[in-house]
């Protein structure tokens, strides 16, 4: 439990340790607090449909795909937490890493998650080179910059991949994928690795920030950009890396959640909806907090489902985002700043 | 001519009419614009007329998001919700109780202008800044748009088309396809939006509600009634915006979820303000002329590309390619817009 309190880089550790203790008795408390508004949900939802299978079913596939939004929330709260711009490209680059492995799947036929060689590689270049060029500096420094750049970008992007590659949906087929059941609900292997993808990258880049010198120096600019200078952090080239990390974030992410979607160049949007959704409940900067927060989301959704039925389980999704944002923006897992 | 002055003033001053003020200024040129405008549609193929009268449709969108994320500075990417309450609102009233649109544009005026009093009292009340506050505008015109494609009130996914009527009526605001009346009832719209956001800027609630946008905490630490000039200029912003839905509904006779609410729409609101200036008065209307041509412009190169752009024949997305490359290049070049850069050329 502490392990995911002290999960935000952007907080520093130097709280007295009664603090600490109060602080650990108010993350219990809303964790709490949380977990029994899930347990009611749940109870709701069983009154709603009658049937154990399908809340059992939903639970299960709510879990899974959660963990896919934090991972493809990772990247985002990692940019969010470190250098405080709201990226509304990160659908797009997830969109951009999908039809490449999409294309190289087609082109040499290699098993798709193979893809990651590359394209997490190629996104943390082109991660790198979108700060360098475009968001660094003085025209892409105030917040409306950023917001239109990382928007532009996005529809750059998109209607990019759309030209070359045309509208229609494509699909990246996972050779050897299987179903199996657990206790009744059905599981795709597919969707099972893509969820243990999104407990390994977590726990790397939890290593990464917590345990490296690059993370110490990560930190350091997310607490105190000007005193990271003086110490000789170079915060421009952490500023790149960090985006260039989250960028080949959603790459990992894009390469496993392939096989599981209909490859399309918007599909990023939904993600992206998604993916803030998560960030904000999360707590900004805190990858642990994406993870959960990803579960979180991802049985909402799933719930939201049986309440309303199919087309409107991002209404769920969006009560969850205002209240957050209304009630706790520092999300529900943060500390106040 | 004042025999009490001590410098007696020369001739040449006594003569001369004392400066416009800005607003007035301002007002002349709008007027000027528009008496040109006025022939434009007579003398414009039909094909032309069309893109004339989307000129227009994003204009009044742009004047819309202009005035609350421009003047107040509260960054707003869920321009859509009001756009799409000023469509349907109107459309509803039209197909179901035969109300005539003049009356369901201004009814569609009141609920986005209600909504949006709501939606800004929660945030402002929260303290939602900057990208949260971005975030937060565009989830709720993201909530609307899942619930009217989900209630049947609102004809689910389909939508509403307005029903055809014979001949050509005003107070219905519809006539023959090609007629010049569309793109002057546009007109029209759009000069009172502009002239109304340049009487607004200049006006006492204006003064407040730039200088809050400028330093909050000041004007509040002087007495500046924050919250009421903030929750002004967002039902000011959207009552506009909520103009150019119920028009978009009328002119293209249809609406549904996505033409209606869509995030694409809020995009459509942002754009032509970040490439003519944000915060000006001048920049909406710059830059709705320059994104209403581009586009067609780019749908004609994609209907007949020349020979070395054969490829691209049918494929769609190059016109949006061009405005987010242009939007990224006025970002990074011009971060004040054109008008805005070349006002502070012509101030220095």
């Amino acid at each position: 439990m502490t392990e995911l309190d002290t999960g935000a880089p952007v907080v520093p550790e130097t709280a007295p340790p009664d603090r600490k203790a109060k602080v650990d008795q108010g993350f219990l408390r809303r964790a709490g607090i949380v977990a029994a508004i899930l347990v009611v949900a749940v109870v709701v939802a069983l009154l709603q449909s009658g049937s154990g299978l399908v809340v059992w079913q939903s639970v299960v596939t709510g879990i899974l795909t959660g963990g896919l939004y934090g991972l493809i929330a990772m990247g985002l709260t990692l940019i969010f937490g470190v250098l405080d711009i709201v990226n509304f490209a990160h659908g797009a680059f997830l969109a951009v890493a999908m039809f490449l492995s999409f294309g190289m799947v087609q082109a040499t036929g290699l098993h798709p998650y193979l893809t990651l060689v590359v394209a997490v590689p190629v996104l943390f270049l082109l991660g790198a080179a979108v700060h360098r060029g475009l968001l660094s500096g003085a025209g892409g420094r105030s917040l409306e910059n950023q917001l239109l750049i990382t928007l532009g970008l996005s529809l750059l992007l998109e209607n990019g991949l759309q030209m070359f590659f045309g509208a229609e949906p494509k699909t990246i087929t996972l050779p050897g994928d299987f179903q199996f059941s657990l206790l009744g609900a059905v599981v795709a292997g597919s969707r099972l690795y893509a969820f243990l993808g999104a407990v390994v990258l977590g726990g790397l880049l939890f290593w990464l920030l917590r345990r490296t010198r690059l993370g110490t120096a990560i930190r350091a600019v997310a607490a105190n950009a000007p005193g990271a200078a003086l110490v000789g952090i170079n915060v421009r080239r952490m500023h790149t890396l960090t985006f260039a990390i989250g960028t080949a974030c959603a790459g990992a992410a894009a390469v496993l959640a392939g096989p599981l979607v209909t490859v399309t160049p918007t599909l990023g949007d939904q993600f992206n909806i998604t993916a803030f959704v998560v960030v904000v409940l999360g707590g900004m900067g805190n990858v642990a907090g994406a993870l959960v927060g990803g579960l979180l989301i991802g049985l909402v959704e799933q719930l939201t489902t049986i309440y309303l039925g199919g087309q409107s389980s991002l209404l769920g999704v969006f009560v969850v985002f205002v209240l957050v944002l209304f009630l706790r923006p520092q999300g529900l897992f943060g500390r106040r700043a | 001519m004042s025999t009490i002055t001590i410098a007696a003033p020369t001739n040449s001053d006594a003569v001369k009419a004392p400066p416009l003020r800005p607003q007035n200024r301002q007002f002349a040129i709008l007027a000027i614009l528009v008496l040109v405008a006025i022939p434009l549609p007579l003398i414009l193929p039909a094909a032309q007329g069309a893109v004339a009268v989307r000129i227009l449709i994003f204009l009044l969108m742009a004047v819309g998001w202009n005035i609350m994320s421009g003047f107040g500075g509260m960054f707003s990417f869920g321009h859509a919700a009001y756009f799409g309450l000023g469509a349907y609102t109107s459309a509803y009233l039209l197909v179901k109780h035969n109300v005539s649109p003049w009356i369901g544009m201004l009814a569609g005026m009141a609920v986005a202008a209600a909504v949006a009093v709501v939606i800004g009292y929660f945030s402002f009340r929260y303290k939602l800044q900057g990208a949260y506050f971005a975030l937060a505008t565009f989830a709720f015109a993201e909530m609307l748009r899942l619930i009217v494609t989900s209630s049947a009130f609102a004809n689910k996914s389909v939508g509403y088309s307005v029903p055809l009527i014979q001949g050509s009526s005003l107070w219905q605001i519809q006539f023959p396809a090609d007629s010049p009346a569309y793109f002057w009832v546009a007109l029209f719209l759009a000069g009172a939006a502009v002239a109304i956001s340049i009487g607004f800027l200049h006006s006492r609630a204006g003064r407040y509600v730039t200088a809050i946008r400028d330093d909050e905490l000041a004007a509040a630490s002087l007495g500046a009634p924050v919250l009421r000039h903030k929750l002004m200029t967002v039902a000011l912003s959207a009552a506009i915006t909520a103009v150019a839905g119920a028009f978009y509904t009328q002119y293209y006779l249809f609406v549904n979820p996505d033409l209606g609410f869509g995030s694409a729409i809020s995009i459509q609101a942002i754009v032509p303000v970040v490439i003519g200036g944000i915060g000006t008065v001048w920049g909406p209307v710059v830059g709705a002329i320059i994104i209403g041509s581009l586009t067609d412009v780019t749908a004609t190169l994609l209907r007949t590309p020349p020979g070395f752009l054969g490829f691209l024949q049918g494929r769609s997305g190059l016109d949006v390619v061009l405005y987010a490359v242009l939007v990224i290049l006025i970002v990074r070049l011009l971060p004040k817009g054109i008008v805005g850069t070349l006002a502070a050329r012509w101030r220095r």
